[in-house]
């Protein structure tokens, strides 16, 4: 017998109280809970939310003055950039494509990536990238230390429900929440770990 | 390389914990800290009750059918370009992950928080087999390289002051990798550079990673990793083969039921509206070679009991250990297992059986005061479990609580019985010893043997009425 056929037969020899007629969809689930709230703003409540991770957000009408902003504040010129994002975001950027892929230490050495997302949720100010074509794959927000993400205002929903509803799970989520932060010391709070220790957000 | 096998039974294990002043301001204040953080991030959620009944009712829903829901994982993960194993013990679940690791040809691999593969001791079997594993974590590179044990589900090295941490680094860096720098100092900001620099190349190169899960959803094959560091992401992410080693009770039916998780693990585990980084995967991603090592080692024995099977809810979140009086005390060495605190005192005897003394013990590490069974956002209830567990253990063994409750028994049946006893108790009180000879004295070593009074209030009834 192989251990999978062995696993499940003690499953099913564990749950012989289960009633051999009952299905999954028998066993009740209550979903009282709440998929949507009205009141806040969700844009004053994601940059709530955000500014209290620490990341840096701005409200902004012009991406691409806003990208040359944020640079110039940084003292940044090359940013690592997906195939995807406008080239009208690009104007003062010294772009690196990842096309065709760049080498991680290659990644390392670059001042920091330029991305779009596919959701913001408000209420827990996370971002969400789903790898889509102004994103890209998923070491390239993840090697640079400075991560300069645009959100559109028609990407942000207010909770955790709606934004699970938006997104295609066959796709590679990562779910970023302020930057990279560890409390192991004494529970005393660092951000920046081995993540980008620099998230700056423009929401257009 | 230190291991939890062969721990003393909780008394003894707690008593040198108990008596460590640093380590019991250490356990207090890392728990009054976090216990506060939840309690004003689930105290903004208005809805949740709601939420916490439904996440219980998906994890009823998946452990009543969980060989229904495990076959649909299978097929989903193998769709999506995965490949499945099945590991029905600890044993086997390593000989998979170190054969996967050795037909990569790599000697090393990078590894992502995991309470699984804690659990069955992968590392020490990668170890006999010649392959180095990374651990990445902050907390858990403390633990590896201070050759220590995990204290807490969530942050492990909450045992650790910033002083002994930089002391670790120091002495131990170097034979891991890149040294500390010559003139650390002893800030958490300082230390976790320290760690950044350690593993950066490692990562860089990394070819291998291993990890766990926080949720596998069946419907789908998409597996979920919740962290703060971005360690997770470098070891999901970089390397080209990626092995999650995932216990079988992991599963959820749906991709909706995360909606109900991800709002109730990060509230419940750190105290955040959200943790920092959330990485979901489906299958073999971004040109990555992907395996799953389904796990029992235990789980199903803890399916079949219909009253402890809830424990098999848990989530990991470690909210029972920052409340419970028990853990503040003790900490997290005295459980003997990966899983301390409230759970590991179900979850430890349940996965093990009763094996030994220290899981006899663990039911009895509790006072029942309920307050695990309250913060727990799956309410599982704690002290019902711990009540059924004890029950089994006097059923089981235990020869001297056996003989006190059977004389106990003999004793309160019969009013003659009663009353002879009572009256010599009464005539023999100035002889009350301080401590209760032989094994007995296993109960006075704890508590004030109590004077027996001059006499009953029978006797007093009867002169008196």
């Amino acid at each position: 017998m192989s251990s999978r056929d062995r696993i499940l037969a003690r499953v099913r020899s564990a749950l012989s109280d289960v009633p051999r007629e009952e299905n999954p969809g028998d066993v009740p689930v209550p979903r009282e809970y709440e998929r949507s709230r009205t009141g806040v703003d969700v844009v004053e409540l994601l940059v709530d939310r955000l500014t209290d991770y620490r990341a840096q957000v701005h409200e902004v009408s012009d991406v691409a003055a806003a990208v040359a902003e944020a640079l110039t504040r940084r003292e940044a010129r090359r940013l690592a950039v997906p195939p995807g994002v406008p080239d009208a975001w690009l104007r003062s950027v010294e772009a690196v494509h990842d096309d065709p892929p760049l080498p991680n230490v290659e990644l390392d050495s670059l001042d920091g990536v330029l991305t779009g997302c596919a959701v913001a949720i408000a209420e827990t100010g996370t971002i969400v990238l789903d790898a889509g074509p102004d994103q890209g794959r998923r070491a390239l927000t993840l090697v640079p230390d400075y991560h300069l993400c645009v959100v559109r205002r028609d990407q942000i929903v207010r909770t955790v429900p709606e934004a699970v509803g938006r997104l295609d799970p066959s796709r590679p989520l990562t779910w970023i929440s302020g930057p990279s932060a560890t409390s192991d010391i004494e529970l005393n709070r660092v951000e920046g770990v081995h993540g980008p220790r620099t998230l700056e957000v423009l929401i257009v | 390389m230190n291991t939890f096998v062969g721990m003393p039974a909780f008394p003894e294990a707690s008593s040198a914990a108990v008596s460590d002043a640093q380590l019991r301001y250490n356990l207090r204040k890392a728990t009054h800290t976090i216990r506060a953080k939840r309690a004003a991030v689930v105290g903004e959620q208005p809805d949740w009750a709601a939420l916490r009944a439904a996440g219980a009712a998906i994890k009823d829903r998946t452990l009543r059918h969980l060989d229904v829901y495990l076959e649909r994982l299978e097929t989903a993960v193998t769709e999506a370009g995965g490949t499945v194993h099945w590991a029905a013990d600890a044993a086997e679940a390593n000989r998979i992950v170190t054969g996967l690791v050795k037909a990569t040809g790599e000697t090393e691999v990078v590894k992502v928080k995991s309470m699984a593969t804690q659990e069955i001791g992968l590392n020490e079997a990668l170890e006999a087999a010649g392959i180095r594993a990374y651990e990445t974590d902050l907390a858990e590179l403390i633990v590896q390289l201070g050759d220590d044990l995990p204290s807490h589900i969530l942050v492990p090295a909450i045992h650790r002051s910033r002083s002994e941490i930089r002391e670790i680094f120091l002495s131990k860096m170097a034979a891991w990798g890149r040294p500390a720098p010559a003139g650390l100092a002893d800030d958490p900001r300082a230390l976790a550079e320290a760690a950044r620099l350690h593993l950066r190349e490692r990562f860089l190169s990394a070819k291998v990673g291993i990890s766990g899960a926080n949720f596998a959803v069946a419907e789908t094959g998409t597996l979920v990793v919740l962290e703060s560091e971005g360690n997770g992401r470098m070891c999901l992410t970089l390397p080209e083969t990626l092995i999650s080693v995932v216990g079988i009770e992991k599963i959820v039916p749906t991709w909706r039921d995360l909606e109900v998780f991800m709002q109730l693990l990060p509230r419940s585990s750190t105290g955040e509206r959200m943790n920092p980084y959330t990485s979901t995967w489906t299958g073999a991603t971004e040109g990555q070679t992907f395996h799953l090592v389904l796990l029992d080692n235990g789980r199903t024995s803890v399916l079949a009991d219909e009253v402890g099977r809830q424990a098999l809810r848990c989530i990991r979140c470690s909210a029972c250990l920052n409340v419970c009086p028990v853990y503040e005390r003790a900490g997290g060495h005295a459980y003997g297992s990966v899983y301390p605190g409230p759970i590991g005192t179900i979850l430890t005897p349940q996965l093990r059986g009763m094996a030994s003394p220290l899981e006899e013990s663990l039911p009895y590490a509790s006072t029942l005061c309920g307050a695990c069974y309250e913060v727990c956002p799956v309410a599982i209830n704690i002290p019902e479990v711990l009540l059924d567990l004890r029950s089994k253990v006097v059923a089981h063994g235990h020869v001297g609580q056996r003989v006190a409750m059977g004389a106990a028994r003999r004793v309160l049946n019969s009013p003659r019985w009663l009353s002879v006893t009572q009256r010599s108790a009464g005539r023999l009180r100035r002889w009350t010893p301080r401590r209760l000879p032989g094994p007995l004295s296993a109960w006075s070593d704890t508590r004030d043997v109590p004077r027996p009074p001059k006499e009953s209030f029978r006797q007093w009834w009867a002169a008196n009425r």
